[in-house]
């Protein structure tokens, strides 16, 4: 078990290195000077050019500068933002409870609804149900979701008035955040109706980020589920008498969700390029606004820094899964 | 050697063989109603895209200026002249949708094609020369997959312009490693069997090895990702639209079309919901091809 864990671990640094490398040289071949950005619109003189150009190390050769730069990874130093001068490692962390309070809620919702979908499709295979259910899992999935998104507001926002269209909670409460949460933290304030405001803020968002997500689950249960349902264990207990819930809901379902497990780590990283979108149309003040936020305004040090912060959250996140999965089946463990 | 008796059986063996491949394959594509409907629907959009510039009632770029904003036919307010209404600045938005299927499709097709060729390529050679070389392609795929596919192209755009070319071929760098690993995964499976083993005897050198005798039996599963794929990069190329980083206005790309109509939201719904439909419509058309196409052609899921 050791051994599988240290040979996860071992795969996962070259590819790190190669991230570093890719958002260094990315970040390196975006066109604009950085220096002339930094000065703004006034422009220099020829020697403060020079200063600032030697201060932050851009008349290195690349190959200099990207050792450099991967010390400065080693210290914990991500570098810091142009725009507002912090450093881009406090950034991220700001905003990062905002993407994972809105990712959480969109995979809790997906597989809140389609797993059971999935298994409701499943057990009336053929039938009208099924048809539906997965009539509407491709439509899911075959979504435009920054429309779908658009759509919400003018529905909801537009039409009804239930729901705000942008922002994480009403500009009428105001609290320091303690867990970064917004649910958790409209709570602790105390504040009347403030959680409820969190509540109405969240409830777009999280529709239009699980979309792809739940269609992709239910379509991937439903055939896990079916191909489980035609083995010998299940037909066993159908035979013995068990009631029907009890075969689909003990014998059929816990090894169908095997694959169904696999299936929502991967979405993890699909969630975070849904973000980028859900976060953008939103005004949802996360890492993925942030990063679009900061390729349109050409700031290097945040774009290289939260490519690399944002590739190494989903390698993380990919390294858990894989090591789940290896603790629920144990045969995984053993293959390479 | 020569004068075997093996390679002519082979030979005329697979020469009967295909036709009839292609007779069963269609026989279960068709018993799909799904999959049917949606390859009708994909090939009218391919009949519109051919023949835009005939079927469109207007030019798509034709700012009408006694229409601004017009709504639907159906509606109070509309005019036959402009069935699905105008824009912004008065174009006839049913024109523009014919005109941007054409560019939906070219997407798609480039895009794959894009992505095929590099990713069959390199799944080739990293399956079939493995070592170091294996090791090096397989983790410039990992680190291309450590990132989210839309951020990477965004940054990828970023650095190459804004503007549709550049938006392919970010797109088609984020789809590759799929191929690269679904190639080299077939590769290594076949690359032991016997009729490999056979062409390597007879003295098939490394290329023909690569692509005449493995690729052909490992084109199913290529196939249908190229169809997910397609789809995946009409998607993509959309949001990339929408974000300003895509096709520029005012070329009616569906995605970019959104982007110059969100400010209308609340004030024509028109503006905004037809190209998502027309997006929505296509990709799903697709993806059931897709489905169709895997259910024909994986002999796992044929049994049940």
């Amino acid at each position: 078990m050791l051994g599988f864990f240290a040979r996860r671990i071992a795969i996962l640094v070259p590819t790190f290195v190669g991230v570093s490398f890719i958002a260094f040289i990315f970040v390196r071949l975006l066109p604009g000077d950085p220096v002339l950005l930094l000065a703004g619109e006034r422009g220099l003189p020829p020697e403060r050019y020079a200063e600032l150009l030697h201060r932050h190390g851009f008349d290195l050769p690349l190959w200099q500068q990207y050792l450099i730069y991967l010390m400065h990874l080693a210290s914990g130093d991500f570098g810091s933002s142009f725009a507002t001068k912090k450093p881009v490692w406090t950034e991220f962390f700001a905003l990062f409870p905002a993407t994972l309070e809105l990712s959480l809620c969109a995979i809790v919702l997906a597989i809140a609804v389609g797993i059971p979908a999935g298994i409701v499709a499943a057990i009336k295979r053929g039938t009208a149900v099924d048809h539906t259910v997965m009539g509407a899992a491709l439509v899911g999935y075959s979504m435009p979701i920054f429309w779908w998104a658009l759509l919400l507001i003018i529905v909801f926002s537009g039409w009804l008035g239930w729901t705000p269209v942008s922002g994480r909670i009403g500009l009428i409460y105001f609290f320091k955040p303690v867990t970064g949460f917004m649910l958790i933290d409209s709570l602790l304030s105390g504040q009347k109706g403030a959680f409820g405001s969190a509540v109405s803020h969240l409830i777009l968002p999280t529709i239009v980020l699980s979309t792809i997500p739940l269609a992709v689950i239910a379509r991937q249960t439903r055939s896990a589920m079916l191909e489980v349902l035609g083995e010998d264990y299940v037909r066993t207990a159908r035979a013995k008498g068990l009631p029907p819930w009890r075969v689909v809901g003990l014998h059929a379902l816990r090894n169908a969700l095997i694959p169904v497990v696999t299936t929502i780590g991967l979405q993890i990283g699909v969630l975070m390029a849904g973000a980028i979108l859900t976060e953008t149309i939103f005004s949802w003040p996360g890492v993925g606004k942030w990063m679009v936020d900061s390729i349109f305004r050409r700031d290097y040090q945040v774009v290289q820094g939260g490519l690399l912060l944002i590739a190494l959250t989903v390698m993380i996140v990919n390294l858990t899964v894989d090591v789940l999965y290896g603790l629920i089946n144990p045969r995984i463990r053993h293959v390479r | 050697m020569a004068d075997l008796p093996l390679s002519p059986l082979l030979a005329g063996g697979t020469a009967i063989e295909r036709p009839a491949r292609f007779a069963e394959f269609w026989r279960y594509f068709r018993e799909n109603r799904g999959a049917v409907a949606g390859l009708v629907f994909v090939c009218g959009i391919v009949l519109l895209a051919v023949s835009a510039d005939v079927i469109a009632p207007h030019p798509p770029f034709e700012q009408y200026r006694d229409a601004f904003l017009q709504p639907p036919a159906w509606q109070e307010g509309g005019s036959r002249a402009f069935l699905l209404g105008t824009d912004a600045v008065g174009r006839d938005i049913l024109s523009r949708l014919i005109h941007g299927a054409r560019y939906s499709l070219f997407i798609g097709a480039v895009v794959v094609s894009i992505a095929l060729v590099g990713g069959i390529t390199l799944g080739l050679i990293a399956g079939f020369v493995r070592g170091i070389v294996d090791t090096a392609i397989m983790r410039l795929m990992d680190v291309i997959l450590a990132f989210p596919s839309l951020l990477l192209a965004l940054v990828l755009v970023a650095i190459l312009g804004p503007g549709l070319f550049n938006a392919m071929i970010a797109i088609a760098i984020t789809l590759q490693p799929h191929y690269v690993r679904l190639t080299r995964a077939a590769v290594l499976s076949e690359r032991s069997k016997d009729y490999v083993t056979a062409a390597r005897v007879s003295g098939a050198g490394p290329l023909r090895l690569m692509f005449v005798t493995i690729l052909p039996n490992c084109m199913a599963p290529l196939i249908v990702q190229a169809t997910l794929s397609f789809s995946n990069a009409i998607l993509d190329a959309a949001a990339l639209g929408f974000l300003g980083m895509g096709a520029q206005p005012p070329t009616p790309e569906w995605g970019t079309m959104l982007a110059e109509a969100r400010e209308f939201i609340l004030r024509a719904w028109w503006v905004v919901t037809l190209p998502g439909v027309a997006i929505l419509l296509t990709v799903l058309a697709i993806n059931l091809v897709g489905d169709g196409l895997r259910d024909a052609l994986d002999p796992k899921m044929k049994r049940s």
